[in-house]
């Protein structure tokens, strides 16, 4: 089962062997048990820090916060750019997400990777890049905050729906059309069933991650496009208006909270147990048709527009000096702000952001691998303890920031001022990402194997040390490293947990921008380039990890 | 009396490897040709030239005078039947079997009769709203039967249709297959690398290596 | 004279603390009516202040060396966003803090701080040296003036020049048809000098009349940007991005700033002037925490902030005006900032009272 892809699925769909009753061997411990750590983490350090200060901020002026017309404007604002934003990148990926999966060509999977990378792009990174790709007049607007939003999430439908597209029996189709189906007539009849719950589920996570959005917005976006998030940042941050922020917090969660169910039940409903092909590479086809060869042409052409050009401009700007080219941007990193208290050394910034990465990879996978088993084994309550894992991903960075922040403010958990804060939070956005790449893994494992190593004398430790343990050290692997890259490109939560060390990347490039002056505004393009590069290379190492996935099962 | 199809010379690669040098066959009007041979030699591929599924690197398929080349599958009227029975998922017994009668633009209520007609044709007469996964395996790949049979192809192809039933089973369909398709008048080519498979469903039984080489096709 | 010093500062300081009835509480020992007016010792083991401050802080590495080797205390310096980030973020944690000392409130966070019972007061050493009308904006000492600058409205006159336009010279001229659509300024719910910018026209206008002046700035096609970095580099002509607009809302210090950040060979005049009426003042403070556990610590950094050393290096470190009185000033301020005569203030406390109705009001006016 293609791991990284099959990612982001929560539901693919219900295998046959699920109403088989689980029998001692196929589970290693209890799935309560596996919870107690992932709950007792998110309760510690989400669930409690977010009611506290929701608590704080509520009261009789919250109700009034929602009786003004601007708070519903932001709402609507906010639900409709999120709606634009999945249904525009649903239209774009989907024809990639079956050119990438389901044709053969030379420099396919370097194409695949190629396409990942925007997603663990750091948020600001990305808002600089289109920035310094589009013109003047698109900054602020609606169209920008777009076309950031389908650059980022162009990965999650290429990989989520592509991935079941890639393990869908051609022969469907091929009976199909020998049956007089025209091309058309397939794919709205057999191929659209049987994709339908990838869909569903990418079109999930696109809106979870464009509502939220927060550092594309605040970047790209204007005065006029306030998003919830943005809002409620000024409210907390700016205005000290913890009524109505707390109001506007509730309403995120509650919202949010409700998409996901439905969605998750929806996809459930719909899903379809199909025979899925073991192994995709099987399936890929030569692009020979001129209709094919033009859909693959026109596939590369919007990676390379959409998603090589932004990242190409990014680079290019940081080498632009007065109309010129040269290396002035770079140099200047290490002297800028040299001999003041300001003075934050690129090397610093870049070893404070792989510690913190390093870190908050290794607790959300330890965290994340023991929620997927725990939702993977439960007879019951699966998928609420999915939805409340998945939940710190829609609640706003600023909540959970402040909400650390007063919550760990007395002995003996003062925790402020400790450098575990900021990895902490980077682990609250990792762990839902390290669950949706494990689980799929989980449930595809066939649990006769594991009775069959019963019935040659394993206990079920070891039986499941033998058949899942080796597919669930893979997919941990690769989500250490989407955890890892997540971590380098934080930017909200770590803004808010101040430290006196060096700032991280993402921090550091945001606090040039607000500099006088050309040249901040160019380091800040070279560090960008930095970081970019450094998540593109995680990115990429993970994906030789994946090379040798196909088919182990 | 000139061939219902002809196929001439065709050549097919994977990868770099040959894996059909110049094949050529031709199938009566009324005949039910079983084409032998060994695993990954190629005759799966061969029947997906056929069905317009896959392009040969050269070669030609007719139907009669007609030339298929530029025709795609949908409008070549040649069923397929796989060894899974692939029947689609998300649609109960009738819709499935349906599907070809539909996409004709057959009405609702007109392609439901005939699907009773073929469901019975199959032994499986009042199964049309079971969903597909409850049937069994010897009556899905019946279903699947009546569903390549449904809108009334030109030429029935086979790829080892019963590979995945046990023997007793496999004996009894391959007699039945052969009846039902003398019966409608239906030429066809069943693949299979079983020789008593062979001998009791075709008319004439070939080798797959006998037909390459280029030539005459063998009659 | 020292003497009559300590006893006006102890009475005053007695009083507020009586006002403030159950104040510090069980904050540090140390804060007695007695001794909030005494100078702290003059040097210290060593100990570390973690001094709060926004992210445009700074401070030459050689100042702040000094002042450790001579007391022997080590500043840590924590940056967490703009100015009113920091401060909500001190608010929240009242009586609890983060750090010892916070530097980066302004006027229009002020009253907040002060409602939040944010500081211990302190009367620092040298504020007989601050300028008088700073000083007198804290009468109770709860913080101390450092800086002062003035958000102005600032004019490309390279640009006037090849126009051949003359620059507009008062808040009203900038409704003048003639300058339609050259002026961009930032949004006052997101940016510090967009408030500074929407109190002046406050101030000016009243209550009342500000919403007018803004949709005539609004029908005269009045940009908005979120942030000053929009604003100044991205749209204003001037800027280093290219952008258009001869006519941006930024600060008094913007010209010198020009020249500094200019690349070599350093031009000898700026290309920007300021437009002297409509200034508004930003006064910046900085306090002792209330709860720190290094009081003494913490006023001495208090006072080392008004020394003549650090104000000395205010003006190139953070580009606004030193608050104590003769200092003096780097060249290119002398012969380049403006200093407006009479820039327009409101008190902090109707500012914290309609901070929020004002921005929203606006927002409506303006954006909608």
């Amino acid at each position: 089962m293609d791991v990284g892809g099959a990612a982001l699925t929560s539901v693919l769909a219900p295998d046959p062997v699920r109403s088989e009753t689980p029998t001692a061997v196929s589970r290693p411990l209890p799935a309560w048990l596996l919870a107690i750590v992932p709950l007792a983490f998110l309760a510690l350090f989400f669930g409690w820090p977010v009611v506290r200060i929701i608590a704080r901020g509520l009261s009789s002026e919250s109700l009034q916060v929602l009786s003004r017309p601007e708070t519903w404007r932001v709402i609507g604002f906010t639900f409709g750019q999120a709606v634009l934003s999945t249904v525009l990148t649903l239209l774009v990926g989907l024809p990639g997400a079956y050119v990438l999966n389901r044709y053969a060509f030379p420099g396919r999977r370097l194409l695949l990777a190629v396409a990942t990378v925007p997603f663990v792009l750091p948020t600001v990174v990305v808002g600089l890049a289109f920035r310094a790709l589009l013109p003047a007049a698109w900054v602020g607007t609606l169209g920008a905050i777009l076309v950031a939003h389908v650059f980022f999430n162009y990965a999650v439908v290429v990989r989520v729906v592509g991935s079941l597209w890639a393990h869908i029996d051609p022969r469907y189709e091929q009976a199909a059309r020998t049956l007089g189906g025209s091309p058309w007539r397939v794919l709205r009849t057999v191929t659209w069933p049987l994709l339908r719950p990838a869909v569903l589920a990418a079109a999930a996570l696109v809106f979870l991650f464009t509502f939220t959005s927060f550092g594309v917005v605040l970047v790209l976006g204007g005065p006029t496009t306030v998003t919830l998030e943005v809002e409620i940042y000024q409210r907390t941050a700016q205005l000290l208006d913890l009524a109505g922020a707390s109001a506007l917090a509730v309403l995120q969660i509650a919202g949010l909270g409700l998409v996901l169910l439905v969605s998750a039940s929806l996809q459930s409903r719909l899903a379809v147990g199909q025979k899925l092909r073991a192994d995709p590479t099987e399936t890929l086809v030569r692009p020979r048709r001129p209709g094919q060869r033009l859909l693959f042409a026109g596939v590369l052409a919007t990676i390379l527009v959409l998603l090589v050009a932004p990242m190409a401009a990014l680079v290019l700007r940081s080498v632009r000096v007065d109309g010129g080219w040269g290396l002035d941007w770079w140099r200047a990193l290490d002297s800028i702000d040299a001999g003041t208290t300001r003075y934050a050394p690129p090397l610093a910034s870049l070893r404070v952001s792989l510690t913190y990465a390093v870190v908050a990879a290794v607790l959300a996978v330890l965290i994340g691998g023991l929620a997927a088993m725990a939702v993977a084994y439960a007879r019951r309550g699966a998928r609420l303890l999915d939805t409340a894992v998945m939940l710190p991903l829609g609640t706003s960075a600023v909540t959970v920031g402040f909400g650390l922040l007063i919550t760990f403010a007395q002995a003996p958990l003062d925790l402020r001022g400790s450098w575990i804060m900021v990895p902490l939070g980077h682990t609250l956005i990792a762990v839902p990402l390290v669950l949706r790449t494990v689980l799929p893994v989980l449930r595809s494992v066939d649990p006769r194997l594991r009775q069959v190593a019963g019935s040659l004398g394993a206990g079920p430790l070891r039986a499941w040390s033998t058949v899942d343990l080796p597919l669930l050290s893979r997919a941990l692997g690769i989500a250490a490293g989407f955890a890892f890259a997540v971590s380098l490109g934080e930017f909200g939560a770590t803004a808010f947990l101040a430290r006196s060390d060096a700032p991280t990347l993402p921090v550091q490039i945001v606090r040039l921008l607000g500099r006088p002056g050309a040249q901040p505004y160019g380091a800040a393009m070279a560090l960008a380039t930095v970081l970019m590069v450094v998540t593109a290379a995680v990115m990429l190492s993970t994906e030789r990890l994946r090379r040798g996935h196909a088919g182990q099962m | 009396m000139t061939a219902a199809l002809t196929v001439s010379d065709v050549t097919v690669y994977y990868g770099e490897r040959l894996l059909l040098d110049r094949v050529g066959l031709a199938v009566q009007p009324d005949e039910v040709v079983c084409l032998l041979g060994p695993s990954g030699s190629g005759k799966s591929t061969l029947l997906q030239v056929i069905a317009g599924l896959q392009v040969p690197a050269s070669g030609r398929i007719r139907w009669y005078d007609e030339d298929l080349t530029a025709v795609p599958t949908h409008r070549r009227g040649f069923g397929l039947v796989f060894q899974d029975p692939l029947l689609f998922p998300h649609l109960d017994v009738g819709r499935n079997v349906a599907y070809g009668l539909r996409a004709a633009g057959m009405p609702r209520t007109e392609a439901a009769d005939r699907v009773e007609d073929l469901l019975a044709l199959v032994d499986l007469a009042g199964c049309a709203r079971r969903r597909a996964v409850t049937l069994s395996g010897g009556e899905a790949q019946r279903v699947a039967l009546a569903r390549a049979l449904a809108p009334n192809p030109r030429l029935l192809l086979l790829d080892e249709p019963f590979g995945a039933l046990d023997r007793e089973l496999r004996d009894r369909l391959a007699v039945d297959v052969r009846a039902l398709l003398h019966r409608l008048g239906t030429p066809a080519i069943h693949v299979t690398h079983d020789i008593v498979e062979a001998q009791l469903v075709g008319d004439r039984v070939v080798r797959l290596a006998d037909l390459t080489g280029g030539g005459c096709a063998p009659v | 004279m020292r003497r009559l010093t300590f006893v006006f500062g102890a009475t005053v300081s007695a009083l507020l603390l009586a006002a403030c009835a159950g104040g510090s509480g069980g904050g540090t020992a140390a804060s007695t009516a007695a001794d909030v007016g005494s100078p702290p010792a003059a040097s210290f083991a060593p100990v570390t202040v973690t001094l709060l401050a926004h992210d445009s802080f700074a401070v030459t590495q050689k100042v702040l060396d000094a002042f450790t080797a001579r007391t022997g205390i080590t500043v840590k310096v924590v940056t967490g966003g703009d100015a009113g980030e920091v401060v909500n973020k001190a608010v929240l944690t009242a009586g609890n803090p983060e750090g010892d000392v916070l530097f980066g409130v302004d006027n229009t966070l002020l009253s907040r701080a002060l409602d939040a019972r944010l500081f211990a007061p302190y009367r620092a050493q040298a504020l007989g040296e601050v300028r008088p009308e700073l000083a007198a904006l804290v009468p109770g000492y709860a913080v101390t003036p450092i800086d002062y600058g003035d958000v102005c409205v600032n004019l490309d006159d390279r640009w006037f020049a090849a126009h051949g336009v003359l620059p507009p010279q008062t808040l009203a001229d900038l409704t003048d048809p003639k300058y339609k659509g050259l002026l961009v300024v930032e949004n006052p719910a997101t940016s510090s000098p967009g408030l500074a910018f929407l109190l002046a026209t406050i101030a000016r206008y009243g209550d009342s009349g500000y919403l007018d002046y803004w949709k005539q700035l609004r029908a005269n096609g009045v940009q908005v940007v979120n942030g000053w970095t929009e604003a100044y580099e991205g749209a204003f002509s001037g800027g280093s991005q290219g952008g258009t607009k001869p006519i941006v809302v930024s600060y008094a210090s913007s010209p010198p700033a020009e020249i500094v950040y200019a690349k070599d060979p350093k031009p000898t005049r700026p290309s920007t002037s300021v437009m002297s009426d409509g200034c508004f003042r930003q006064v910046e403070f900085a306090g002792v925490l209330r709860g720190t556990e290094h009081e003494q610590a913490a006023r001495a950094v208090v006072d080392w902030m008004l020394t003549a050393a650090f104000q000395a290096d205010v003006p190139l470190s953070m580009f606004v005006f030193p608050a104590r009185a003769g200092t003096p000033l780097p060249e290119v301020f002398q012969k380049f900032a403006a200093t407006p005569k009479q820039p327009l203030t409101l008190p902090p406390a109707d500012i914290a009272k309609n901070r929020q109705r004002w921005v929203d009001d606006w927002t409506s006016a303006v954006l909608r």
